[in-house]
């Protein structure tokens, strides 16, 4: 592109030839080419960007949840209502499908089918098995009158844990979106990069859960 | 045909270090340290969720213990899943990572800040509240 762009000369509208791109062939090309980072790079790095916006989306939702957790109405506190147990098995599904999301992504890069193919199928599992886990739990507290219009807690506490498990669920279906891709294109490297951009933000989920169940499970069990 | 094998071989070999396809050795590597990291990240998570019910140390360091712990675990996710290196093509991600937590400290801390001083504000000392009786 740019290689038809240089021998046509400087036009006087555009002294500098903004946008022609004429200097990477005239001898700064050692210099450009150690500029420019390669694709995967800048991919990365933009969407690591976004993830970086979505936890601070969270954090308003953290702060909302750690100014509002005493304010329960008179209603049930988290001592009466969260079950650790149910709360340490979503995490361990978090963690495995993050490890095997990691494989997956190893795949992708070998071109290798099984790990690929076989990554991810373990990851939509163990997801899913999250999700059912999460869901049980919503509707437990629902049924025994504790859903999030009891009290200004439980709303915040809804909110945190509910928006959590919707990045999962919009993940999962990101996840399966992948495996057609790379079944119907191959392993192309702009289908790559957007495998890459899937595992970042499965492993950012992983990472928002460990500030969840922290937070607000762990400590409001013991409060 | 004879074009779309060269585009293939041209495609091929066109590829930036960092995007060809890893050797055994680098397949390896990758497979351990995920393994690491995962066993990081599970033994954090059994103490955290040991500390949270144990009654053998003293109550009230028990969030500040979770809190620890927590930091670590997502300390030990960035690195052995994200890849955060001190590499040079990771010092913008680096640098990124820095102003999200710059920002996420200043939301929570400063939301928690704020609507303490605000509660302890509203309680008025008893002696006040006597003489504000009509």
């Amino acid at each position: 592109m740019s290689g038809a762009q240089a021998g046509t000369g400087i036009s006087p509208a555009d002294p500098y030839r903004i946008g022609h791109y004429a200097g990477f062939r005239q001898g700064t090309a050692v210099h450009a080419a150690r500029e420019l980072a390669s694709k995967r790079v800048i991919v990365g790095y933009g969407f690591w960007i976004f993830l970086l916006s979505d936890i601070v989306m969270f954090s308003t939702f953290f702060a909302s949840f750690g100014v509002l957790s005493g304010q329960t109405a008179g209603g049930p506190s988290g001592k009466d209502l969260f079950n650790l147990t149910n709360v340490a098995i979503e995490t361990a599904c978090l963690l495995f499908s993050s490890f095997t999301c990691g494989i997956a992504s190893i795949g992708a890069r070998t071109h290798d089918n099984l790990m690929y193919y076989g990554g991810m199928a373990v990851t939509f599992v163990f997801g899913a098995s999250f999700l059912y886990f999460e869901m049980h739990e919503f509707v437990g507290l629902i049924l025994q009158g504790a859903g999030p219009e009891r009290s200004a807690f439980l709303s915040a506490f809804f909110t945190v844990v509910g928006c959590h498990g919707l990045h999962v669920t919009l993940g999962l279906m990101w996840l399966l979106t992948m495996v057609a891709q790379v079944f119907s294109k191959g392993y192309r490297p702009d289908i790559l990069r957007r495998v890459l951009c899937f595992s970042l933000f499965w492993h950012t989920l992983d990472i928002i859960w460990v500030a969840l169940f922290t937070i607000v499970y762990l400590m409001g069990a013991g409060q | 045909m004879i074009q779309a094998d060269q585009a293939e071989r041209l495609h091929e070999t066109d590829i930036s270090p960092g995007d060809d396809r890893p050797d055994r050795s680098e397949i390896a590597h990758g497979l351990i340290g995920y393994a690491v990291g995962l066993a990081l990240a599970v033994l954090l998570s059994i103490v955290s969720f040991f500390v949270a019910r144990t009654s053998l140390v003293w109550q009230p360091s028990i969030p500040i213990a979770l809190f620890v712990l927590a930091v670590a675990q997502i300390g030990v996710h960035l690195v052995f899943f994200v890849h955060i290196t001190t590499g040079p093509d990771n010092t913008n991600n680096v640098m990124a990572l820095a102003f999200g937590v710059l920002i996420v400290f200043l939301v929570i801390a400063g939301s928690l800040w704020i609507m303490s001083e605000l509660n302890a504000n509203m309680a008025l000392p008893m002696n006040e509240l006597m003489r504000m009786q009509p």
